[in-house]
């Protein structure tokens, strides 16, 4: 039976999820082309400098918290439902988390695709990190509000399927799918909290009149608290993909259950108390939580690194049965004419690349070289543009088949399109990197300059543009590539019993061995609060005393 | 539980990677005095006449020998004040501490080259010493999104002799 077959329901929210998602992945992309023509004066006759900002905020929104969300919650859908083997325990709700979603999305793409509007009054030219000042439309934040109850709601919805099931199976272990879903989901409890309380007790009385006045650092305090602990919950299902499924694209094993489980819990407890690194370069907050937070954040480094030997074993696993020998000949032996694999592995080593660059970013005095530089898009784009977007698309070319009962079609084309995304984003990343290293500023519509030239540490500021442009290219065409082969075979595929092979092996080092500790959801969820208390009750403290909206000061437009 | 050799190996070793890390930014903190801002004070974004950003440029710190200065700088859409239409002149080999704050949204204060590089928070009072080695110019901008204008939003840093400066380039 295939999950299609065994679970109809589930199949149905999974794909109206995926198709939300991939809707937000066409519109930020096509968004992201129009940035890199005319950051790079390649071309600037699409849009103004002003309306930069707009398609800006369109790209890190749609890309950032729509697509990511959506395909998260599809993703999951799928992971819970098969490893607990049940259908969503009620349609109603879960239909209703998925609607309150996308109408919180439309509330937000409305107040953002209004600046393209000439004349218009609704707008929020903001960014994806909506500082105040300056000041959105109302329906932008209630509309991100709206997303993320409806995600909190998705979320109970896969722990009361978890409840329903531990009734029935009271002595076993929460099914790795299952356990990977739901320790990143605790964790995106514990970090929307922050947002949440920024976005409805600050940000909406504020935009609609309620109160005049903002006190600039503590919401930017609120959003970061959200704010790095959101590229976990965009990393993990990534990482859910690589433990779970990718051993079996390598034809092999998972290397050990145990450590897997211990991977998401050390994400759980660590990826809160770090948002401060994102404000090294602010006043207002004390030099022992920066450090505090930047401790954290190097420590995030162990389950990361610890992953990189995990996944590469199953790898290497899988290529010995394939017949690879040798200590590196193995790789040779992959399977690098399987979409599927190709994407994921390609995201894997675009990843440790960012994951290196992560660690200057980490490291707070050296960070202040690159703070708000380039450099750091440069960054995320190799970690959530690439390890999490292209694992996402990967894995979409094995479980569309499997969800819409029909056989992959173009696979040369499915095929290309990992290698082309990892060309545009080499390109692309590597010169935004260097771009940063000089001074060249993130977020700026046209970072020329009247009083002074800025200088390339490594090759030319010209070439940096040009390697820019270009990559931004590639990844379009990558992007429409991936597109076209997910419409076609959900149009046109050919119906078939068995699309793909849907099985997934057991661990080579199996659940037998995890200790009974690990499936502890509470200690690991208090400890996780109390780093939390740690790290944020005193420098909270510090902002609010003298009342939540003083030092104040009056909205701007943006 | 299980833990392969190998692996039990690469966490031994991950561990001392982290450990580099966070001993090379305490040796760059305390040897090498490379620092972030921190807890400074606040001012009323406001009221910025009854601070000393009401006549923001260069001042001589009094009494100090030998002399310091000190700089400070409001940003708001879409000029640094000073730097946009004036540049502030700093004298070579002198430390100047910088106090930057905002009066209006949040602003970057980056001197292009440099490893000074703030935020600018309204409400907030950045605060950091440097000493700039010779003679130059540098470039300033604005690195933190700040309105429609903010691309446009830049200034200049000028270093000159410790001999050729004087009261001139003194807020009056």
């Amino acid at each position: 039976m295939t999950f299609l077959q065994r679970y109809p329901k589930a199949a149905k929210v999974a794909k109206a999820n995926f198709i939300v998602a991939f809707i937000a992945l066409a519109i930020g992309g096509l968004f992201g082309f129009l940035q890199a023509l005319h950051r790079t004066n390649v071309f600037r006759g699409f849009i103004n400098s002003g309306q930069y900002y707009t398609v800006l905020t369109g790209h890190g929104v749609l890309l950032a918290i729509i697509f990511t969300t959506f395909f998260i919650a599809g993703l999951f859908v799928w992971g819970v439902t098969r490893s607990l083997e049940r259908e969503p325990e009620n349609l109603t709700f879960t239909w209703t988390w998925f609607w309150l979603m996308v109408v919180g999305l439309t509330m937000a793409a409305i107040a953002i695709l209004g600046g393209l509007v000439p004349g218009s009054s609704i707008r929020a030219a903001v960014l994806y990190t909506f500082y105040p000042p300056l000041q959105a439309h109302p329906l932008f934040y209630i509309g991100l509000a709206l997303v993320i109850i409806g995600s909190w709601m998705a979320g109970a919805d896969w722990f009361r399927s978890y409840l329903k099931w531990r009734k029935n199976h009271p002595s076993e272990r929460i099914p790795l799918l299952t356990f990977m879903a739901l320790f990143t989901m605790l964790m995106w409890y514990v970090c929307t909290i922050g947002v949440a309380l920024e976005v409805v007790v600050l940000l909406i009385p504020w935009s609609l009149g309620w109160v005049t006045d903002i006190e600039p650092l503590l919401p930017r305090t609120l959003f970061w608290y959200f704010g790095h602990a959101v590229v976990y919950f965009w990393l993990l299902p990534a990482y859910y993909v690589w433990y779970a499924i990718l051993p079996k694209f390598s034809g092999g094993r998972l290397f050990s259950d145990s450590m897997t489980r211990i991977v998401f819990i050390i994400f759980l407890i660590l990826s809160t108390p770090v948002g401060f690194h994102h404000q090294y370069a602010d006043a207002g907050i004390s030099l022992g939580f920066k450090f505090y937070a930047m401790a954290t954040t190097l420590l995030l480094l162990l389950p990361s690194l610890m992953t990189m030997f995990t996944v590469i074993a199953g790898m290497e696993h899988g290529a010995r049965q394939r017949g690879g020998k040798g200590y590196l000949a193995w790789i040779g032996k992959l399977p690098w004419d399987n979409p599927p694999f190709v994407g994921c592995a390609l995201a894997g080593i675009m990843f440790a690349a960012g994951g290196f660059s992560g660690m200057i970013n980490a490291s707070m005095n050296i960070n202040i070289m690159i703070h708000n530089t380039l450099w750091v898009p440069g960054h995320f784009h190799l970690t959530v543009g690439t390890a999490v977007a292209l694992t996402f698309m990967a894995v979409s070319y094995w479980l569309i088949p499997q969800l819409t009962g029909k056989k992959l079609k173009h696979k040369t084309m499915a095929l290309v399109q990992p290698y082309a995304w990892f060309l545009g984003m080499t390109l692309m990343s590597n010169a935004m990197h260097r771009a940063g290293l000089a001074g060249i500023p993130r977020r700026t519509a046209e970072p020329e300059y009247t009083g002074f030239d800025f200088h390339a540490v490594f090759g030319s500021i010209g070439e940096m543009k040009w390697q820019i442009a270009i990559g931004g290219t590639i990844l379009t065409i990558s992007l429409v590539m991936f597109l076209w082969v997910i419409v076609a075979t959900w149009w046109k595929g050919e119906r078939s019993e068995q699309p793909v092979d849907e099985s997934i092996p057991t661990p080579l080092s199996g659940k037998e061995h995890t200790p009974a500790v690990l499936d502890n959801i509470k200690l690991w969820l208090g400890l996780a609060i109390l780093l939390v208390i740690l790290a944020y009750t005193f420098p909270l403290w510090d902002m609010v005393k003298d009342g939540l909206f003083s030092p104040g000061i009056g909205p701007r437009p943006s | 539980m299980h833990i392969h050799k190998y692996e039990r190996f690469w966490i031994y070793l991950s561990f001392v990677v982290i450990a580099f890390f966070i001993a090379s930014v305490v040796y760059g903190f305390v040897a090498l005095d490379l620092k972030v801002v921190g807890d400074n004070e606040t001012v009323d974004p406001q009221n910025l006449q009854d601070t000393p950003f009401n006549k923001p440029g260069v001042r001589r710190v009094e009494n100090p020998d030998p002399a310091k200065y000190e700089v400070y700088v409001e940003a708001l859409q879409f000029a640094f004040v000073p730097g946009t239409s004036t540049p502030i002149t700093v004298p070579a080999n002198t430390p100047i501490t910088f106090h930057v704050t905002s009066a209006d949204v949040l602003h970057g204060f980056e001197v292009v080259g440099t490893n000074l590089n703030t935020m600018a928070i309204p409400g907030q009072v950045a605060t950091f010493t440097t000493v700039f080695p010779e003679p130059t110019t540098y470039g300033i901008v604005c690195n933190e999104y700040c309105g429609p204008a903010h691309h446009v939003m830049e200034g200049k840093l000028t270093v000159v002799p410790k001999s050729e400066f004087n009261e001139n380039y003194l807020v009056q």
